[in-house]
């Protein structure tokens, strides 16, 4: 697609970001007007931390959905990862460097695991990542049986990861800055990049003009595994206590901040930028709830509205741009 | 092998008839309590809620679309019947509601499906986090415990005179109705079209968009009724009744070999399947496994029942092309 269609989607694209930034806006106004403590920067740091885990595992379910596909075993390997890592530190099998490099690898390898099944088992991704999101929990059971790591169990060395900061900004948000940068810049300026996004738009002309479909989606999983590592390794190190039930349900906000960035899930649109946004605007109604003492029982109820208007105005946007560009080529 | 016999084996109910022998000479290696009829009364009890939403589930893939809110409508409802029964509402009053309920929240997820045109899979997604929210809203973190004798004994107890609960009568029963609409009306035909592809059914004069609605429907009342079921199986209306229930159950209808892009798949497999993974949780949790544990083989069994078929036939098309060359 060139000329005219092609700025059109962009601003279309654009629009959809600048409307999540209104609304975070809205928000943002709205809780300050009522609780006027929301803008200390304190407070701003706390929404911040709490956002940054799942927006790096957001990052790496960009990737995969902009494949039209999706990974919904995302909590089951933080929460796996988080623990091993944990574990090895315990026993003291290894030191923290390597343990953080395992628990690293551990993610990309269960990502792997996920992209062969796809590919090589010809296995539709939903499928396949709802039966590993319950494997993965299961191994996380069996390998916890029960127990589980808690702070005093750690050295101080990996619990120091999430407290330290550089620059004055804390190491957990800088370091979801510069994943959610490396992603974008991938996916926006590189040949890998650009063929994931035309895999999702349209998977027979992608295998028609020679991308290699099947190792591309197999490598966008393993990147989605990668990074949940890196959330399991980092969940640790801010939480301290992991047991066999930790980060369980956080796939449900990773694809809802995926869904209301504006990715399509059905592949080929969407940017990182907009699902950071997206974990942004979700985590900042969360810590909205504490501050104004509203019940933490009407988060996931307006997780919900939250995700319906967004695939709402999406479907919305790209309703009316495509009358317009039918205008407009009727026109000529 | 007959040529009589090929086709019969090559089918999904077959393979799992296969499965369900295995995990049953599984369990009865594993634990001495497990051949047991009282056992397997149990065993169906606890499998009954799954076992109903499986069916409007299985309706709703083979149209093509899904529908992950379930579990949450199963929590709505049992809350909504705790706080209404807690108010003082009867019972005889306080079902129709919650059953009416569960039609609104599946005629919701119908039409944002079909009249807003929005996926299903990010819709029920949005309404899966939408009704759990709601019953928390509803009952908070309450427990409604003390339920009128009648209705333990509806979820505690069996058909007089034999071990089988009232609950897989219910099921029974609509399984039997489910059948009968999918495989002999020009309903079930006119739900394989769609699936197979929307547009040429609707050429064909289906009405895609009201079916699609109706089955939403259908299935936000059948969950209000697992969630009517399991309150009272567990004396007990709480707003996390049925968390994590969707895994199995878009197990066993996936396991039932419906095709997860529609236009294919049997009642009877499901079925099946329903009792597949209830035999394979019942086997483990005899041998000591801990049901969340139990969930890896769980996974494992859907992930190898869609793979398997397709590495294997194409090992056999390498094979096949294999002896072409040579």
């Amino acid at each position: 697609m060139t000329g005219a269609p092609a700025r059109a989607l962009a601003v279309a694209a654009r629009l959809r970001e600048l409307g999540i930034l209104v609304a975070l806006g809205l928000v943002v106004l709205a809780v300050t007007l009522l609780s006027p403590s929301f803008l200390h920067l304190d407070n701003l740091g706390q929404v911040l931390l709490s956002v940054s885990l799942v927006a790096i595992a957001a990052a790496g379910q960009t990737i995969v959905v902009l494949t039209r596909n999706v990974d919904l075993s995302v909590g089951s390997m933080v929460g796996l990862v988080a623990f091993v890592t944990g574990d090895l530190l315990k026993q003291h099998a290894l030191g923290v460097p390597e343990a953080v490099l395992a628990g690293c690898v551990l993610g990309l390898g269960l990502g792997a695991v996920n992209g062969a099944i796809v590919t090589i088992g010809r296995v539709p991704a939903i499928v396949a990542t709802l039966g590993t999101l319950n494997v993965y929990r299961g191994l996380d059971f069996f390998v916890a049986g029960g127990k589980e790591v808690s702070a005093y169990d750690l050295p101080r060395a990996y619990l120091g990861i999430a407290t330290s900061a550089v620059a004055g900004i804390p190491v957990l948000i800088v370091a979801a800055a510069v994943i959610a940068a490396a992603v974008a810049f991938v996916l926006r300026s590189t040949r890998p990049g650009r063929a994931l996004y035309a895999i999702g738009s349209n998977p027979a002309a992608a295998d028609a003009v020679g991308i290699p479909s099947q190792r591309l989606v197999f490598a966008a999983f393993a990147a989605s595994g990668l990074l949940c590592g890196v959330a399991g390794v980092l969940w640790g190190s801010r939480f301290g206590t992991v047991n066999a039930f930790a980060a369980s349900g956080l796939e449900l906000e990773v694809i809802a901040a995926v869904v209301v960035g504006g990715v399509n899930i059905f592949g080929g649109s969407g940017t990182v930028f907009g699902a950071m946004l997206g974990a942004l605007l979700l985590g900042t109604i969360d810590n909205a709830l504490t501050l104004l003492r509203l019940s933490q029982f009407w988060l996931q109820a307006i997780d919900g509205v939250v995700i319906l208007l967004a695939v709402g105005a999406d479907a919305t946007i790209r309703g009316s741009l495509q009358r317009a560009l039918r205008a407009r080529s009727g026109r000529r | 092998m007959s040529a009589a016999l090929r086709p019969l084996l090559r089918r999904r109910e077959t393979l799992l008839v296969v499965l369900l022998a295995l995990f049953v000479a599984l369990g009865s290696a594993l634990s001495p309590y497990f051949f047991d009829a009282q056992n397997f009364s149990d065993l169906a009890d606890d499998l009954m809620e799954k076992a109903i939403m499986a069916l409007p589930l299985a309706l709703i893939i083979i149209a093509g679309e899904i529908d992950l809110s379930v579990e949450s409508m199963l929590g709505l409802s049992s809350a909504l019947l705790g706080l209404s029964f807690g108010l003082g509402l009867p019972l005889w009053a306080g079902i129709p509601l919650v059953l009416l309920v569960g039609a609104l929240g599946g005629l919701l997820n119908g039409l944002l499906v079909t009249w807003a045109r929005l996926p299903s899979l990010v819709v029920t997604l949005g309404t899966l986090a939408l009704y759990r929210g709601l019953a928390y809203v509803v009952l908070g973190p309450r427990a409604v415990s003390h339920w009128p004798a009648a209705f333990n004994a509806f979820g505690f107890g069996d058909v007089p005179g034999t071990l089988v609960p009232w609950p897989l009568l219910v099921f029974a029963a609509l399984a039997i109705v489910f059948a009968f609409v999918l495989h002999r009306t020009w309903i079930g035909r006119q739900l394989y079209a769609t699936g197979k592809s929307q547009e040429a059914a609707r050429f064909a004069g289906v009405r895609v968009a009201r079916l699609k609605t109706m089955l939403f429907v259908l299935s936000g009342v059948l969950a209000a009724l697992a969630g009517v079921i399991l309150t009272a199986r567990l004396a007990s209306a709480r707003a996390d009744n049925g968390q994590g229930f969707v895994l199995d159950v878009v197990t066993a209808v996936l396991l039932g070999g419906v095709n997860i892009f529609g236009g294919e798949g049997t009642i009877a497999g499901v079925v099946l399947a329903v009792f597949v993974i209830g035999v394979l949780r019942n086997a483990l949790t005899l041998a000591d496994v801990a049901p969340d544990a139990q969930s890896t083989a769980v996974g494992a069994l859907l992930i190898v029942s869609v793979a398997g078929p397709n590495v294997v036939g194409r090992i056999r098309a390498a094979w096949r092309n294999r002896e072409v060359w040579t």
